[in-house]
């Protein structure tokens, strides 16, 4: 589904990512770890267009994913989530959940001045999918509350709700439980797994959370200063003696 | 022991607080309509009851209205910044002015045009002042209204020049019975009224959400699929083309441009008027209209001498008490009379 092959990344003298290369197959969930400045968010921020490629390649179910405009990215139905949360503090959460189904609607200016039945229809559909997402989510209690001002766990629920709406073929999660205590993230990880099933989505996730990223991962890549240094299942890279060094310094 | 009883009325325990707040926001809703109709009430019935001179000031109110729904509509919803709004505003009644003048249009029939050319303006304009941000797109804009004053006095065939067009008023048709100043006052109604509908629905809707994700997050809203430079433009010439119309309204209303009525001045009062009316709120351009309209006379009363130093101290007094202008200072307000309210 997703196959990156040589990508390098390059902030002035800095060399963020340095020849990357794995693949992710459909139904997938990978996760990526790495110690801080790996080159893991730089990666996603690759995959959904925010910086450019220096070299290498990108192809997501056959297209070259580095020529396609940044806002044609979630068309393409890939959704992400931001490591320190990227919601839109003013607006409400079900508004916020509403705008990551923005590429499924098509009303316009002057359709929706107009406020035409198409828009109407349209208008209906979304914000029943948006309930129901907030249900499955537990946020139906906060629907309304703006998005400032929530705690940290609920917005990342809300998050991981405006990423899930679009009915994205591709989840990135950038650090989804990073913050969160252990009874929490022990809550996500079972959410998370469910939702994969229903939503029938392939998930890449960034984390440092090791007991969260061994327990629900099928396959983990490790990156370090921007190069990979493992690759395969959870227990085969804990065991790696190379990603051993990398989060733990030389001397084991 | 109790267990499935206990898991309903936990059930119903969990249930109970939304649908309860379901039902508030639907109560929410139909009270704000039936606030709207009351205000359309007394809107209707006020004109009856003032003198011209009194129904003149409500009627640039709601020309006022208009123009700040379209400022409000860029800076509120979508934040961005414009320093030059009152150029399309002039683009507006100098459009109206011209047809009326050159081709004796009726003035009903300006208004469309009017509307249009202002769109078309502010859509060419916006396509590349929309790529900058911050204090390079309000140094653009102000540039917009500085440089059009010049340029209304140059084509003195065509507008006037510094003396400006004067024209006939609409004539109210015999079928309405009404005096020319109440006719105009409905007619500025009418046109408010539309464009508060049109707003609305374009503010509820998809585009009302990218707008307000543009403002709150480019760069997630930009993941999330909206393309920023599509909605920043459109939202400009939507802007503009407010602006145009309350402008055409303007020369309807008043009988007369002249190229020192659409200074500098104006577009800074308009941005002003729409910070203290309330930016982002639906409410916020009517109470932007009333301290457009009346606070400059009542300053001129205070004090003769300056009036712009009244008007100036005022502002400050107003974002001093009311940071989020005056329509958050009045849902304030009401927030803390219904709490009095419900405990006696």
């Amino acid at each position: 589904m997703l196959e990156v092959h040589d990508l390098t990344v390059r902030f002035g003298g800095i060399t963020a990512l340095d020849s990357v290369g794995f693949s992710v197959w459909s139904g997938e969930m990978v996760g990526l770890i790495g110690p801080n400045g790996a080159g893991k968010t730089t990666l996603f921020n690759c995959l959904t267009r925010r910086y450019d490629a220096d070299a290498g390649e990108v192809r997501y179910e056959e297209e070259n994913l580095l020529a396609v405009p940044p806002h044609a990215i979630a068309g393409l139905g890939i959704a992400r989530t931001f490591q320190n949360l990227g919601l839109f503090g003013h607006m409400s959460v079900r508004d916020n959940i509403l705008v990551g189904a923005h590429h499924t609607g098509g009303a316009g200016f002057l359709t929706a001045a107009l406020w035409l039945p198409r828009v109407r229809r349209e208008e209906a559909r979304l914000r029943a999918e948006a309930d129901s997402l907030l249900e499955r989510l537990a946020l139906t209690e906060v629907a309304d509350h703006p998005a400032a001002g929530l705690p940290f766990g609920t917005l990342k629920r809300v998050e991981l709700a405006r990423a899930l709406v679009g009915r994205p073929k591709l989840l990135l999660l950038d650090e989804p439980v990073n913050g969160l205590n252990s009874a929490e993230v022990e809550e996500f990880s079972g959410t998370l797994r469910a939702l994969r099933e229903e939503f029938d989505v392939t998930v890449v996730v960034v984390e440092h959370h090791m007991g969260f990223v061994m327990g629900i991962c099928d396959r983990v890549v490790c990156l370090d200063f921007g190069r990979k240094i493992a690759e395969g299942p959870p227990a085969e890279v804990q065991r790696d003696p190379g990603v051993m060094r990398a989060y733990l310094g030389t001397a084991i | 022991m109790s267990g499935p009883a206990e898991v309903t009325e936990k059930a119903a325990r969990a249930a109970a607080p939304t649908r309860g707040r379901s039902l508030a926001r639907v109560a929410t809703a139909r009270r704000q309509w039936i606030v709207m109709a009351v205000l359309l009430a007394v809107a209707c019935y006020a004109p009856f009851q003032l003198v011209p001179f009194r129904v003149f000031q409500l009627t640039m109110v709601l020309v006022y209205a208009v123009a700040l729904l379209g400022l409000n509509l860029l800076v509120g919803h979508a934040g961005q910044i414009s320093l030059g709004h009152g150029a399309f505003f002039a683009v507006g009644a100098y459009g109206s002015a011209i047809m009326i003048d050159r081709w004796d249009t009726p003035h009903l029939a300006t208004l469309p045009v009017a509307a249009a050319v202002a769109f078309a303006l502010g859509l060419a304009l916006g396509l590349p002042a929309m790529r900058l941000r911050g204090l390079y797109l309000a140094l653009v804009t102000l540039a917009i209204a500085i440089f059009l004053v010049p340029l209304l006095k140059r084509f003195e065939a065509v507008t006037g020049g510094s003396m400006g067009l004067t024209l006939g008023k609409p004539v109210p048709p015999a079928w309405t019975g009404l005096a020319e100043d109440q006719w105009l006052y409905f007619l500025a109604l009418a046109v408010t009224v539309v464009a508060f509908l049109l707003a609305h629905g374009l503010l509820r809707s998809r585009v009302g959400r990218a707008l307000h994700a543009v403002r709150d997050n480019e760069a997630a809203a930009e993941v999330m699929g909206v393309r920023l430079s599509f909605y920043k433009t459109l939202a400009f010439a939507w802007s503009a083309m407010f602006a145009g119309a309350a402008g055409c309204v303007y020369t309807w209303v008043i009988g007369f441009v002249s190229p020192d009525s659409f200074a500098l001045t104006l577009s800074i009062t308009l941005l002003a008027s729409i910070v203290v009316g309330g930016l982002g709120s639906f409410s916020g351009p009517l109470l932007g209209g009333l301290f457009m309209m009346f606070v400059p006379s009542i300053s001129q009363d205070v004090n003769d001498a300056a009036p712009g130093v009244i008007f100036g101290l005022l502002i400050i007094a107003v974002m001093y008490v009311a940071p989020t202008g005056l329509a958050g200072l009045a849902g304030r307000m009401t927030r803390s009379i219904t709490k009095i309210l419900r405990k006696e």
